[in-house]
């Protein structure tokens, strides 16, 4: 069973505490949604639990192993998948050719010289089949940094995909995309909630996507957990109305 | 197109150009049996197999390496000592390429793994300071190198023009000579088709992505460093193998054959000339360029001759063969304003993404 779990994970940026001391563990079958205002240090989370940063203090733990000294690559190859905030990707190979090369890292062909890659027939069908669950299936051979924001957004889901991780973490997967967009990314992780050995944290501002989606709330607030519970209870209790929402207790609006 | 990688010209006017350099090159023995040509021919077969193996670090993984005529010197030496020391067998060329073309490959090693997993500019720096000690350690070493000097040596009996094969071939005669040129230009040509079936292959493909986004590459579970120094040692391999070809042909090595530093900028310039990131751009920037410095200064004579002749003013001084130079330069800031993307990238007339 997949297990993930931060250990009083802390890091400092000179004197700012970007996340303070954040102890927690997630579950196979849960989808938990991590909100607070911007810079509560939610990314940074993110980054300390893929292996992007290294804590100062405290440790991720993953399937029963301590893997707060393991590289990045290393924790995406042992089931980390992370889609970034910022779209982060190969801005001059075609659509189909990012996706490709996730599988292609999935597949575990890392050092084959010898064989051309359009004879790994697999490896591209297995692309355009993910392509087609993001519906960019028909923007394949163009540039990567010729995509609508929406679609890079789309693109950046679909490199995760590919990885088949045990963990998907999603950062903000729909921001800036428009209204039609959103659909597709939402349906697809409504979808991944349906295999119940995975782990899925999604860090989201819109209350309405966290509401409909999430198993599980955690807010972060200056780089400290500050709540942690069932989504209900969660956005209605007055630390959240407070540091999320930005409404002052007592002054509690509909 | 199986020997191609799947990976063709992708232009017609590419490929006539690239058909008629190699149809050229293969028949320059019986063509333009003469010394001069058959030196400028075997350079170019030689160079292109060196630019392609610069090209598979820059073009391909965007790194920038000043270490390239080390490797190159490497593969030279060797076999100038080797044979050297050994006499002319080829029991000494053996040699030669079993310890050079290691040795290359174990430098390149060491110098990836140590320098290879930060910023590209310190591997630049790195190797700026690797190549600059080993310039010294070559000519200081002279009781092995031969120094400022170098090393000249003998090939095995089969190699000398002395032997004789075929007397009179339609007027030519084939001999030793010619059989050494062959050996380089089918090595060369091996060589490129190997490169282009790397970049090709799906260790390839992880180079380019780490060239556009290696923090990504990093993300989907590519140890990019070792992708990096794995390229970086197939080039150092691939450029050792074509010092031992420069070698072999020039029958010497020495500083300003093999090591300069002024090497390591024509190629720097064939690379971008001819296009990076193509492969094909190495035979192409190779045979421009050589050409160039071979016979530019000839053709400005004709032209400053021409000229003066015809009574025009200020050209003749503007086209004499001393000015050359000037005009290599020239030609190549004009090459490189005009073609950005390098004779390739304009030939196939697209800033397409290579999917
Ligand atoms: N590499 C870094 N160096 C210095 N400070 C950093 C670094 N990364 C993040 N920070 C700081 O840490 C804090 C948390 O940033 P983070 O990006 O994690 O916030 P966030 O919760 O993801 O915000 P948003 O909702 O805007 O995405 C911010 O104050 C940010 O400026
Ligand atoms: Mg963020």
């Amino acid at each position: 069973m997949t297990t993930l779990e931060t250990q009083n994970l802390t890091i400092r940026f000179g004197g700012h505490v970007a996340v303070n001391a954040v102890s927690c563990a997630f579950r196979p079958g849960e989808l938990t949604a991590i909100v607070g205002p911007n810079g509560a240090g939610k990314t940074t989370y993110f980054n300390l639990i893929s292996g992007q940063l290294r804590p100062s203090e405290g440790s991720v733990l993953f399937d029963g192993q301590d893997i707060t000294n393991l590289s990045a690559p290393l924790r995406t190859r042992a089931g980390l998948g992370r889609a970034f905030q910022l779209t982060n990707l190969f801005p001059n190979l075609s659509v189909e050719e990012n996706v490709r090369l996730a599988v292609q890292a999935h597949s575990g062909t890392q050092y084959d010289m010898l064989r051309p890659w359009r004879t790994r027939r697999d490896l591209i069908e297995r692309a355009d089949a993910i392509l087609d669950s993001v519906a960019l299936g028909a923007r394949r051979d163009v540039a990567a940094t010729a995509l609508s924001h929406g679609d890079q957004r789309k693109l950046e889901v679909a490199l995760m995909m590919a990885l088949q991780p045990k963990v998907y973490m999603f950062d903000e997967p729909t921001a800036g995309m428009s209204v039609d967009e959103v659909p597709v990314v939402l349906d697809l992780i409504a979808r991944l909630k349906n295999d119940a050995s995975k782990i899925i944290l999604l860090v989201e501002h819109k209350m309405d996507v966290v509401r409909s989606l999430a198993d599980r709330i955690i807010v972060l607030h200056n780089g400290q957990l500050v709540a942690d519970g069932k989504p209900a209870e969660v956005i209605a209790s007055p630390i959240v109305q407070e540091a999320y929402l930005g409404i002052a207790p007592g002054k509690n609006a509909a | 197109m199986i020997i191609l990688s799947g990976d063709p010209p992708r232009s017609r006017a590419l490929s006539i150009l690239l058909i008629a350099i190699i149809v050229a090159l293969a028949a320059v023995p019986f063509l333009f049996p003469g010394a001069k040509a058959m030196n400028v021919a075997s350079k170019i077969c030689i160079f292109a197999a060196l630019v392609a193996s610069y090209d598979l670090l820059l073009g391909y993984t965007g790194t920038v390496s000043f270490a390239h005529t080390m490797f190159y010197g490497i593969g030279s030496y060797a076999i100038a000592i080797a044979l050297y020391g050994m006499g002319p067998s080829w029991a000494a060329i053996a040699v030669g390429i079993a310890v050079g073309l290691p040795l290359a490959a174990l430098l390149a090693l060491g110098i990836g793994l140590f320098s290879l997993r930060v910023e590209a500019i310190f591997f630049a720096m790195i190797t700026l300071a690797v190549a600059s000690a080993f310039l010294v350690l070559a000519s200081q070493l002279s009781w092995l190198t031969g120094g400022e000097d170098g090393r000249s040596f003998q090939l095995p009996e089969l190699l000398r023009p002395g032997t004789v094969f075929v007397k009179d071939f339609f007027g030519v005669s084939i001999n030793g000579r010619t059989l050494t040129y062959y050996i380089v230009f089918f090595a060369s040509a091996a060589m490129i088709l190997g490169l282009l079936r790397v970049v090709n292959s799906p260790f390839g493909r992880v180079l380019q992505a780490v060239r556009e986004n290696r923090f990504r590459a990093e993300a989907l579970g590519y140890r990019t460093v070792f992708h990096l120094t794995y390229a970086n040692c197939l080039a150092a391999v691939v450029a050792a193998s074509a010092g031992v070809l420069n070698a072999m042909w020039l029958r010497y090595a020495g500083p300003d054959t093999s090591l300069s530093f002024a090497i390591m900028l024509d190629i720097l310039l064939m690379v971008v000339i001819g296009g990076m990131g193509t492969m094909y751009g190495a035979v192409i920037g190779a045979a421009v360029f050589i050409l160039a410095q071979n016979y530019l200064q000839a053709l400005m004579g004709v032209a400053s001759n021409a000229a003066a002749e015809a009574g025009l003013p200020l050209l003749p001084g503007l086209l004499h063969p001393d000015r050359w130079l000037l005009w290599l330069g020239l030609l190549f800031v004009a090459s490189v304003y005009f073609f950005p993307t390098g004779i390739v990238g304009r030939l196939r007339g697209v800033t397409r993404p290579k999917s």
